[in-house]
């Protein structure tokens, strides 16, 4: 079970409270929890990174485990305490005033 | 008795005013999409319930809602805005070529007889299409695909395209504004498209009267006599009776001839309303006095209306679509400031009074009159 935390006005938007949960069978990467998040949460696309799996969105960023992954290619495997659930993966809204 | 319903579009979420024919009691609901930008907001005139709403945010790019219950409930629909084959490039502001990007919708136009069929004004200009209630869009490549578009500039607010007017009588006329390239008229449902800017003066530009390059405030018609245009320019406000085939300038005696919205009497054609603000270079009204100017005249002659307005210290600016007519007997007139407040009128433009005061700065100001 991949655990995926929403900032707060995606959160809204999905209509979906705290943690969202993800099945994902096979490699777990940024693009395959993405690509599962906009397959469960069809109004999330294009909201995070372009529609069809595009390219992050400029005031979006990625962290896992105290790290920041925004840049890192989305193929790459995540660590494995996002695979098992024990950490959250995090889709954050930078610091960019608003 | 017949009631209005007033669509607030705000930098932070949507707000809809409600009232009854009196229109001095208001209802107030919001904000919706709290947060988000709201550009726009508009109800189908076939269906008055069905409702269209742009959301965007700098974090999150373009979500389109809509609503089957006058805004009770909303659902997003389609937020897909694919520019048709190659995009090209546009002007940048330092003159070199810049590739079309999609930012957002700045307004949505729905079809007078179909509540499924809405067209959407995006940035960087383009105009889209969608005949599935929002779902799916599909861009009219022909306006973008123009001779002329290599050469369209953003104006400061970016490059885009704010008015869409569709034509009730003449089957497949439609007109379409941006900022800052001008006018354009298609009378083939958007398959083909022409500047109509013969007459305009921008002496912002290298060639004053140059067919494109003109920054087109808003556009704005009487349905009973579509080929009469209103325009406010980036300056002057202009006049067309041969639906944009050419325009001759009708600034008359107003204060400044600066400003974004230009609106026209639900009953009477020959009456417009703009708010003139200083200058490009100070977005508030002459002297700090907020006023709303008439002309019944179809232009040239101006009076001021400025009972229940603040005659002092005003300093708030009115955005191109934050200004809408109802159509009740007695014509209401609304608009919205940047300082958040949204001010009515019952009576044409004789007495303002304010709805609400407080609200994020105002986008977008529409209404419907509803049975």
């Amino acid at each position: 079970m991949i655990r995926v935390v929403l900032p707060a006005h995606l959160r809204t938007l999905a209509r979906v409270e705290g943690e969202v949960q993800l099945d994902i069978s096979g490699p777990v990467t940024q693009r395959s929890v993405l690509d599962a998040l906009e397959a469960s949460y069809p109004v999330l696309r294009g909201t995070i990174r372009g529609h069809d799996s595009g390219p992050r969105r400029a005031f979006i960023r990625f962290f896992a485990c105290e790290q920041d992954l925004s840049h890192d290619p989305p193929d790459d495997p995540l660590p494995d305490a996002i695979a098992t659930g024990a950490e959250p993966y995090l889709v954050v809204g930078a610091m960019a005033g608003g | 008795m017949s009631g209005v319903r007033v669509l607030a579009g705000t930098r932070k979420g949507a707000f809809i005013l409600t009232a009854d024919g009196k229109r001095d009691r208001w209802e107030v609901s919001g904000p919706h999409f709290a947060g988000w930008e709201i550009y726009h907001m508009k109800g189908s005139p076939a269906d008055p319930d069905r409702l269209y709403a742009s959301q965007s945010s700098g974090w999150s790019g373009q979500v389109i809602q809509r609503s089957d219950d006058g805004g009770a409930t909303w659902e997003p629909a389609g937020n897909q805005f694919a520019y048709q084959g190659t995009p090209g490039t546009h002007q940048w502001y330092d003159g070199t070529p810049h590739p079309w990007e999609f930012a957002r919708v700045w307004h949505l136009e729905p079809s007078l007889d179909d509540p499924d069929v809405v067209y959407a004004g995006v940035e960087d200009a383009g105009l889209f299409r969608s005949g599935d209630g929002g779902q799916s869009w599909q861009e009219l490549p022909q306006l973008r695909g123009h001779e002329s578009a290599p050469s369209w500039q953003p104006g400061a607010g970016g490059m885009c395209l704010h008015t869409i007017l569709l034509d009730p009588v003449q089957q497949g006329r439609m007109f379409a504004a941006i900022s800052a390239a001008g006018a354009f008229r298609s009378d083939d449902a958007g398959q083909t498209w022409r500047p109509i800017n013969r007459g305009l003066q921008s002496e912002g530009i290298p060639d004053p009267d140059a067919e494109v390059g003109h920054c087109v405030h808003r556009l704005a018609m009487h349905p009973s006599r579509p080929d009469v245009l209103f325009m406010q320019k980036h300056w002057d406000v202009m006049r067309s009776d041969n639906a944009g085939e050419s325009w001759r300038e009708i600034s008359g005696n107003l204060p400044s001839d600066f400003g974004f919205p230009i609106d026209v009497h639900t009953h009477e054609p020959d009456t417009i309303y703009v708010v003139p603000i200083t200058s490009d270079a100070q977005h508030f009204p002459p002297e700090g006095k907020l006023r709303v100017y008439r002309s019944r005249t179809g232009g040239d002659d101006w009076e001021p209306l400025t009972t229940g307005l603040p005659q002092q210290h005003c300093y708030v600016n009115v955005l191109r679509d934050a200004m809408a007519v109802d159509a009740l007997d007695s014509c209401g007139v609304y608009f919205g400031t940047t300082g958040g407040q949204i001010y009515a009128s019952a009576d044409s433009g004789d007495t303002w009074a304010p709805v609400v005061r407080d609200l994020p700065a105002v986008l977008s100001v529409e209404v419907q009159t509803l049975p």
